[in-house]
């Protein structure tokens, strides 16, 4: 099973994973990081781990890896 | 088993650029496809000046500064100094296409053995969204409050369909509006490394990009903006492949 690991501190909360996941399963959540963003998080169960938001992330904010 | 989707190594963990800027997701597909290819030891990046010499914020590979303008023919001469090297230039709009117009097509005439990066958001970013070359007909910005009047100023300027005029490799223009065209647009910069590794010389790359903060947009709708606006005057496509002729 693939894990997709969010680094919170990278995220500028712009919104184009949110706008490209194909099963609306991000959305900015309400912790703000470091930069004073609302870091994007997943809702696991929604998630098919297919690295779209890995793709598209302009801040290397995700990584998907094999537990 | 596909395997992991991790940060590339030549990646720094914090970038400079404002969120949705195109300029750190280039960033990211340039250093993935160095590294998938093995090269990314001997990559040596030329920039110049504007929001583009952000880049080394992202890709941290060896780097050089050109004067503004002034990559292409810097790249040059980092070709021929190091022979072994795999060199790009990194440029927007008001570096490639204005001030330093001469030198991008003399070193595409010359069919200078470098990949050129060229990002196109159609506005002089770092210095606060004024008009270039690049802005569309009727794009307001900070030096066109009415919108571009191209009777007066010229017509949008494509130096991608100019580059691909010169004896050149390959030339195509390629967009960041979604997951397919950032995937095309990684297909496009593998292969104008492959053109350099080949030694079959001058290869340009135009990546229309969206500037959130000046075009004064929300990111995701500037993104859109690219497919629906943009992408009509700037054709996408390959405009020049020499293996095909």
């Amino acid at each position: 099973m693939k894990k997709l690991v969010i680094y919170k501190n990278r995220c500028k909360a712009c919104g184009f994973c949110i706008d490209q996941c194909p099963k609306d399963a991000l959305s900015l959540g309400d912790e703000y990081n470091a930069s004073g963003y609302a870091a994007v998080t997943v809702d696991e169960d929604e998630c098919i781990r297919c690295g779209t938001c890995y793709r598209v992330c302009p801040d290397s904010v995700f990584e998907l890896i094999e537990e | 088993m596909a395997k992991d989707l991790l940060t590339p190594k030549l990646v720094s963990e914090l970038n400079r650029f404002c969120p949705g800027c195109g300029h750190g997701l280039i960033g990211k597909i340039i250093a993935q496809v160095l590294e998938e290819r093995g090269v990314e030891d001997r990559a040596i990046q030329v920039y110049a000046v504007g929001c583009s010499c952000l880049i080394s914020t992202v890709v941290q590979a060896d780097s050089i500064q050109a004067q503004h303008g002034r990559a292409p023919a810097v790249a040059s001469g980092v070709r021929r100094a190091r022979p072994d090297a795999v060199v790009y230039t990194y440029q927007g709009d008001g570096d490639a296409a204005a001030i330093g117009l001469s030198e991008s097509l003399y070193a595409a005439y010359r069919n200078e053995n470098y990949t050129a990066i060229f990002v196109n958001n159609g506005v002089f970013g770092m210095t606060g969204g004024q008009m270039a070359p690049t802005t569309l007909e009727g794009q307001k910005t900070a030096t066109s409050i009415y919108g571009r009047d191209t009777s007066v100023t010229g017509q949008p300027f494509k130096l991608a369909e100019l580059v691909a005029q010169m004896p050149v490799a390959y030339v195509e223009r390629c967009s960041l509006t979604d997951a397919k065209h950032i995937a095309q647009t990684k297909r496009a910069i593998g292969k104008a490394f492959d053109n350099q590794l080949a030694g079959k010389g001058y290869s340009f790359i135009e990546i229309l990009s969206p500037c959130p903060t000046n075009w004064k947009m929300e990111p995701v709708d500037a993104y859109k903006r690219l497919q629906d606006i943009v992408a009509g005057e700037y054709k996408l496509g390959v405009l020049k492949d020499s293996e095909e002729e």
